[in-house]
């Protein structure tokens, strides 16, 4: 650690974890309804657990990436951060707002459009926390050295911010909401926040290989180039059936396969600077989450978007568990692996001490990745048997369901073993440091 | 093809692209949004109680167990098209009574079956999820779904 206020990452860490711990217990809750459809009706009804589940998700992402952005700027920049009590205060208001939204879930307190539950006040707290931090992070850029990296981490924050606003508006003709809808969900995971995970990506490969900076950042521009440029039409992929003209079919089709390409473009990049390095760095399990990164990330969002993106694939498989399936592999590969990544790389600075626990760590990398590959393998099976006995056979929805339940179980199995994985990855990071690097391997750590 | 690019061109192209792409995304946009307001759905079918039953919809959050056209949770049946199901463009008075009487008759209480909540809805309040039904119902939605069981 170079600079003393990129301390300011830690309570940003911090508190995404523990919301990570808390949207995976909703998740297991979730799950063991699909298996024991009675648990907890009374108490916590489903469609509360999902709406806890995927809100937090959200929200521990995005603090996640103010955690990164704060750890990577003040290096990049070559400047301390503009004010540490902004980044402090934003956290509390952002934090409110998540936990606030989350604790009036529980009482039933919510709005109504999938992933925008939040009450209307957690919204505009949300707003005016993520304004300050971008204020903040971008004084700080001003100050300081402009690099791709930040640049480009800088855009797409700010993008995403912008994008935002749509969620203030929701018309009455639903397909005009629809409409609009997606142009957050969609133009956030495969537009903008692409642009985050590119740059943390290529952040990360800078200090783990010690490739040129020249070259890095080349490739990062050509990434989210192909994001944008085959993303921002892709979202007609979710144009298809919802009263939108029949132009979205091609359209869609077209370029939302051209998203693959970007995501093929993260995994080439993250393995040929890879081999390509120099720099033995000491912390392997940064670099094993970095790879593992941009891999999964080009299963869960290349691969398994594909394979449902074309419109007469679609036209079968739309809102059937093969979407349940992707949606669950795109955001852990791309941006859960991702924050963690850098939590990994972070840590060992943040705490002062050479890189440690990193068996343990990759332990957890493991446990997890696989158990998230399952999951969505199961859940990839029980999508395709539901289309075929829902869309093709014309068998009704809670008979169809009722062939499933043996899927079902093993999500839940998959589940619990992603909460074990998700506790030994705390451990490892906030725990007790025991297997530190030998002083003689530490040359590079703090680079 | 990676040697020849310099990061500033790289940069550049970036940059144009993007916002070529964003103005055609942002123009066809513009369009469907005409089209859906104009052609797509039902402008004069929009009624109040329409607009009163997707609050309806939205303040007990039936998305995150339904779907509706597709989006949603997938934990119950899709209702984008209940209305057919029920029968509503042959029936429409039994369809109402039908899933006003479905929606009243929760929890279902059948062991070993997932369970709707009971929501306390109020008469108009089940009228106008019905209207809010009737109206998603007669959206052009390219001939999705498949098949009436959503
Ligand atoms: C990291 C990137 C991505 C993430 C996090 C992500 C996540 C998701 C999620 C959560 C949904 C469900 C939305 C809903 O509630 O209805 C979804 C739907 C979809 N995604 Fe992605 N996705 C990503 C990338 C992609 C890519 C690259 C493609 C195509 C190549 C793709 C194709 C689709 C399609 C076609 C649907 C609609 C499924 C349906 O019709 O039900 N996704 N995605
Ligand atoms: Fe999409």
């Amino acid at each position: 650690m170079k600079y003393e206020t990129q301390r300011v990452a830690l309570p940003f860490f911090a508190v995404a974890m523990a919301l990570f711990a808390l949207q995976v217990i909703f998740g297991i809750l979730a799950a063991t309804v699909y298996v024991l459809p009675e648990f907890m009706v009374e108490m916590v009804p489903f469609h509360i657990m999902r709406m806890s589940h995927t809100n937090l998700l959200i929200v521990w992402l995005l603090i996640g990436f103010m955690g990164c952005t704060y750890f990577l700027m003040p290096e990049e920049a070559e400047t301390e951060i503009h004010s540490p009590l902004i980044a402090y205060i934003q956290l509390a208001i952002f934090a409110v707002a998540g936990a606030g939204a989350l604790v009036s879930y529980q009482f039933g307190i919510h709005e109504g459009r999938e992933f925008l539950e939040q009450p209307l006040w957690s919204k505009i707290l949300i707003t005016i926390s993520f304004l300050l931090f971008l204020y903040n992070t971008s004084m700080t850029l001003l100050r300081g050295r402009r690099t791709a990296i930040n640049s480009i981490l800088m855009l797409g924050l700010w993008l995403a911010a912008i994008f935002w606003f749509f969620a203030f508006y929701n018309p009455s003709n639903l397909a005009l909401d629809k409409l609009y809808w997606w142009w957050i969900v969609h133009v956030w995971v495969e537009g903008v926040w692409e642009l985050i995970m590119a740059s943390l990506l290529a952040y990360l490969l800078i200090k783990l290989t010690g490739v040129d900076r020249e070259i890095i950042e080349k490739w990062l521009y050509v990434i989210i180039g192909l994001a944008l440029f085959s993303g921002l039409l892709g979202t007609g992929h979710h144009y298809y059936w919802i009263g939108a003209p029949g132009y979205w079919q091609p359209i869609g089709s077209f370029f939302s396969t051209l998203e693959v390409a970007p995501f093929f473009a993260m995994v080439m990049f993250a393995f040929y600077m890879f081999w390509k390095g120099r720099r033995n760095h000491p912390n392997k399990a940064a670099m094993l989450w970095t790879l593992g990164s941009a891999t999964v990330a080009f299963f869960g969002a290349g691969v398994w978007g594909f394979m449902h993106t074309l419109h007469w694939v679609n036209y079968y498989t739309h809102g059937t568990q093969v979407t349940a399936a992707h949606g669950h592999l795109a955001f852990y590969g791309a941006y859960v692996m991702m924050v963690l990544a850098v939590v990994t790389y972070a840590m060992p600075q943040l705490r002062r001490i050479q890189p440690f626990n990193q068996i343990i760590n990759m332990w957890s990398f493991w446990l997890m990745t696989a158990s998230m590959c399952f999951m969505t393998f199961t859940l990839t099976f029980a999508g395709v048997v539901q289309t075929h006995l829902q869309r093709v056979m014309g068998i009704n929805y809670m008979e169809v369901q009722e062939q499933l339940s043996l899927f079902y179980m093993m999500r839940l199995g998959a589940g619990c073993v992603v909460a074990v994985a998700a506790v030994v990855f705390l451990w490892a990071v906030f725990g007790p440091a025991r297997e530190e690097l030998p002083a003689g391997e530490t040359g590079v750590a703090n680079a | 093809m990676m040697e020849s690019l310099s990061r500033s061109a790289a940069r550049n192209i970036f940059f144009g692209g993007s916002l070529f792409f964003f103005l055609a995304f942002a123009g066809l946009t513009a369009h469907s949004h005409w089209y859906m307001v104009n052609v797509s759905t039902d402008k004069e079918g929009l009624t109040e109680s329409v607009a009163a039953g997707k609050h309806v919809w939205e303040k007990h959050s039936c998305i995150n167990c339904h779907s509706l056209i597709g989006e949603g949770a997938y934990f119950a049946p899709e209702l984008g098209n209940v209305w057919t199901r029920y029968g509503g463009r042959e029936n429409p008075d039994a369809a109402r009574a039908g899933i006003k009487g479905w929606i009243k008759a929760q929890p279902l209480n059948v062991p070993g079956r997932r369970q709707m909540p009971k929501f306390d809805l109020s008469e108009e309040e089940l009228d106008n999820l019905v209207d809010f039904f009737r109206w998603a119902d007669s959206i052009n939605t390219q001939g999705w779904p498949p098949h009436p069981v959503g």
